[in-house]
């Protein structure tokens, strides 16, 4: 039997997360038992501090869990070196940061075309590449501007189209819509939306604001490092 | 592999001219320590050449004898009495090993040729003069036998006199002024150049010693004597049997100390020329210091930086760049930056070097091996100092280097 059909795209099992040691130990993450299928849209939410982010940087391949299973695509996570890991992060992944990340003193063109780059795409399929991603979310005239002469929303944004312009299989958006106005909020939801239905781009999204979550197909409350709910919802907002 | 290496060039050039200020300075540092290393170096080879060349214009093996203790300050030569004629017979019939002995007596005097005076000193010596100074007649003539035995008013000028006294006109034939008496002017001296301690080896008129004896000094007088050795001899024993020769005329007893001293002006010229030597190497000292310097500037401003380089290997890490790829951008431009400060540091030294010598009038030398130390060391120190911050970073996970403050 192939275990692909059975198994989702996702499964955490039993994760968690310690940081610090001894005295100072905090485990943010106590035992989290997730499983995401491929083609999926699933909004975090949960109080601050409740290891949202935390999850997210594992799911993202881009931090490693105290213990516990991370299967993706039925391949262990845990088990793979820092190699194999940045390759899952180059060829499958995508991330939106809570705070953005974008390189200093590099336009936004450039910044979006960076994952490409470590994808080794030509020079313009990497101008056109990160060209159509801005104007997906609406910064087209901005892509000379550095991140110091952007705003917090249009940094976001900037962010996002770093994340899209590689069609991942999986982004990973760690509110994605934390500083932008609920016009602008609304309009990159609609996108995530599109990107998931006509991509089959799978989403996770960690957001605070209920009316984002809505758009999600699946709405899963963390509190206190644990899943207190997990809610599957019938139509997606549209 | 070629395409990664280019790529990886490009995203280093790209990144050197993105942090203009870091790159100016970390150059800046390598520019400032090479530049210092080679330019003392290579002017320090130089003043050591020039005085090598110099002790090779001295002539092989010459000694000199003076009255009084020894050279130097607090020389003591008031009560020493001079030496006579019949010291340099006795010394040429008496002491193996010498090929002539050149009685020389001595005169500060201002010589005057039209309108034009200048002071110089006079000596009053024989032909022999010539050969063991390793001096060359540019024009004219040596005495003539009778011209010495006499002591007739001639005379031959060093290029210094005669350039102040006639400037660029021929002046054999013509006459000087020398105190009471004219004085034909018979040859003229090859320059030579500074001596070693300096002073104008050519700023000097050559007479015969009888002439000086009679119409300068009034007396019998020699000042002093240059001894030259035949090629071979002991310059140890030839200055022992000197100086035994010597007490013994001048009455020495046992206890007294000399009242003369003989001096091996190579020996002078090599003491000379190792002071320079050390000379050279505590400029080199100093000038290591300051490539230090400049090499704890690059590492200030590199570990200054290291907070954001360590956010943006994050950040590179985080979209999937592999430590390898991360690691060769920042390689190539920690070596691209000393490469360039080096070079530049070289090219600023060989100008420095060239107008330098140029301006103390010592002769330029190459020193390959300097060059390429400097430029090593400063590599080295640049790629270490941009390398390793970049290397702990992009062995971190991601999220911690994301999070480095
Ligand atoms: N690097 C770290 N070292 C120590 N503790 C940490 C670290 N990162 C997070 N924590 C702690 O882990 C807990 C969960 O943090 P996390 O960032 O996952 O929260 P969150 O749910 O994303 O909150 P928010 O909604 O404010 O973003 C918090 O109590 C936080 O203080
Ligand atoms: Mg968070």
């Amino acid at each position: 039997m192939n275990p692909a059909a059975t198994e989702p795209l996702i499964r955490l099992s039993g994760i968690t997360k310690t940081y610090g040691q001894g005295d100072v130990a905090y485990q943010a993450l106590r035992g989290i038992d997730l499983d995401v299928e491929a083609g999926d849209f699933v909004a975090i939410m949960g109080p601050s501090g409740s290891g949202k982010s935390t999850a997210m940087n594992i799911l993202g391949c881009l931090d490693i869990p105290s213990s516990g299973e991370y299967l993706f695509r039925g391949i262990h996570v845990e088990r793979l070196d820092r190699n194999q890991r940045a390759l899952l992060r180059r060829y499958s992944l995508g991330f939106v940061f809570q705070g953005y990340n974008l390189l200093a003193r590099t336009s936004a063109l450039e910044n979006v075309e960076l994952p490409l780059l470590y994808r080794g795409e030509t020079e313009a399929a990497r101008h056109d590449a990160a060209r159509a991603a801005m104007a997906r979310v609406g910064l087209t005239g901005w892509e000379t501007h550095t991140p110091a002469e952007l705003s917090g929303g249009q940094q976001q944004r900037v962010a996002i189209a770093r994340a899209i312009v590689t069609k991942p299989d999986v982004l990973l958006a760690d509110e994605p819509t934390g500083n932008l106005d609920s016009k602008r909020g609304h309009e990159i939801m609609e996108l995530l939306v599109e990107l998931n239905r006509d991509q089959g781009i799978t989403i996770l999204m960690v957001t605070h604001e209920a009316d984002m979550a809505e758009y999600a197909r699946r709405i899963v409350h963390f509190a206190d490092g644990l899943v207190s709910s997990d809610e599957i919802r019938n139509g997606v907002k549209a | 592999m070629t395409s990664v290496l280019l790529s990886a060039f490009l995203l280093a050039l790209r990144e050197i001219r993105r942090n203009l200020m870091r790159s100016f300075l970390t150059v800046l540092g390598i520019v400032i320590g090479v530049a210092a290393v080679v330019t003392m170096v290579t002017l320090g080879n130089g003043a050591t050449q020039a005085v090598s060349d110099q002790i090779s214009s001295l002539g092989s093996n010459l000694l000199t004898v003076r009255p009084g203790q020894r050279l130097g300050p607090g020389r003591d030569s008031a009560g020493a009495p001079a030496f006579k004629k019949a010291d340099v017979d006795a010394l040429r019939s008496q002491v193996s090993g010498l090929d002539e002995v050149v009685p020389v007596a001595g005169a500060s005097v201002t010589v005057v040729a039209g309108n034009n005076n200048w002071s110089t000193s006079v000596s009053g010596t024989t032909n022999s003069y010539l050969k063991a100074g390793n001096w060359k007649i540019a024009s004219g003539r040596k005495f003539l036998d009778d011209e010495e035995r006499a002591g007739k008013a001639v005379c031959i000028l060093g290029a210094t006199v005669r350039r102040e006294l006639f400037g660029t006109r021929n002046p054999l034939g013509d006459e000087i002024r020398v105190k009471s008496f004219a004085c034909q002017v018979v040859g003229l001296l090859a320059a030579k150049g500074q001596g070693a301690m300096g002073m104008d080896q050519d700023d000097t008129v050559l007479m015969p010693l009888a002439t000086v004896q009679r119409r300068l000094i009034g007396n019998q007088d020699v000042s002093s004597l240059m001894v030259s050795l035949r090629d071979g001899a002991d310059t140890q024993a030839a200055m022992q049997q000197i100086r035994s020769l010597l007490r013994e005329r001048r009455k020495l007893a046992e206890n007294e100390a000399d009242n003369f001293n003989v001096m091996d002006t190579k020996q002078i010229a090599e003491t000379l020329s190792g002071t320079i030597r050390t000379m050279t190497g505590l400029l080199g000292a100093v000038a290591a210091v300051s490539l230090l310097v400049g090499g704890i500037g690059i590492m200030n401003i590199m570990l200054v930086s290291v907070t954001e380089r360590t956010r943006e290997i994050g950040i590179r890490l985080a979209i999937g760049a592999l430590e390898h790829e991360v690691l060769l951008q920042f390689l190539i431009e920690a070596v691209v930056l000393s490469a360039c400060g080096g070079l530049i540091g070289i090219i600023l030294a060989l100008f420095a070097c060239i107008g330098l010598s140029a301006l103390l009038n010592m002769p330029f030398i190459f020193n390959a091996s300097i060059n390429l130390l400097a430029f090593l060391f400063s590599a080295i120190i640049g790629v270490l100092f941009g390398y390793m911050p970049a290397r702990r970073a992009a062995q971190l996970d991601p999220i911690q280097a994301l999070r480095y403050e």
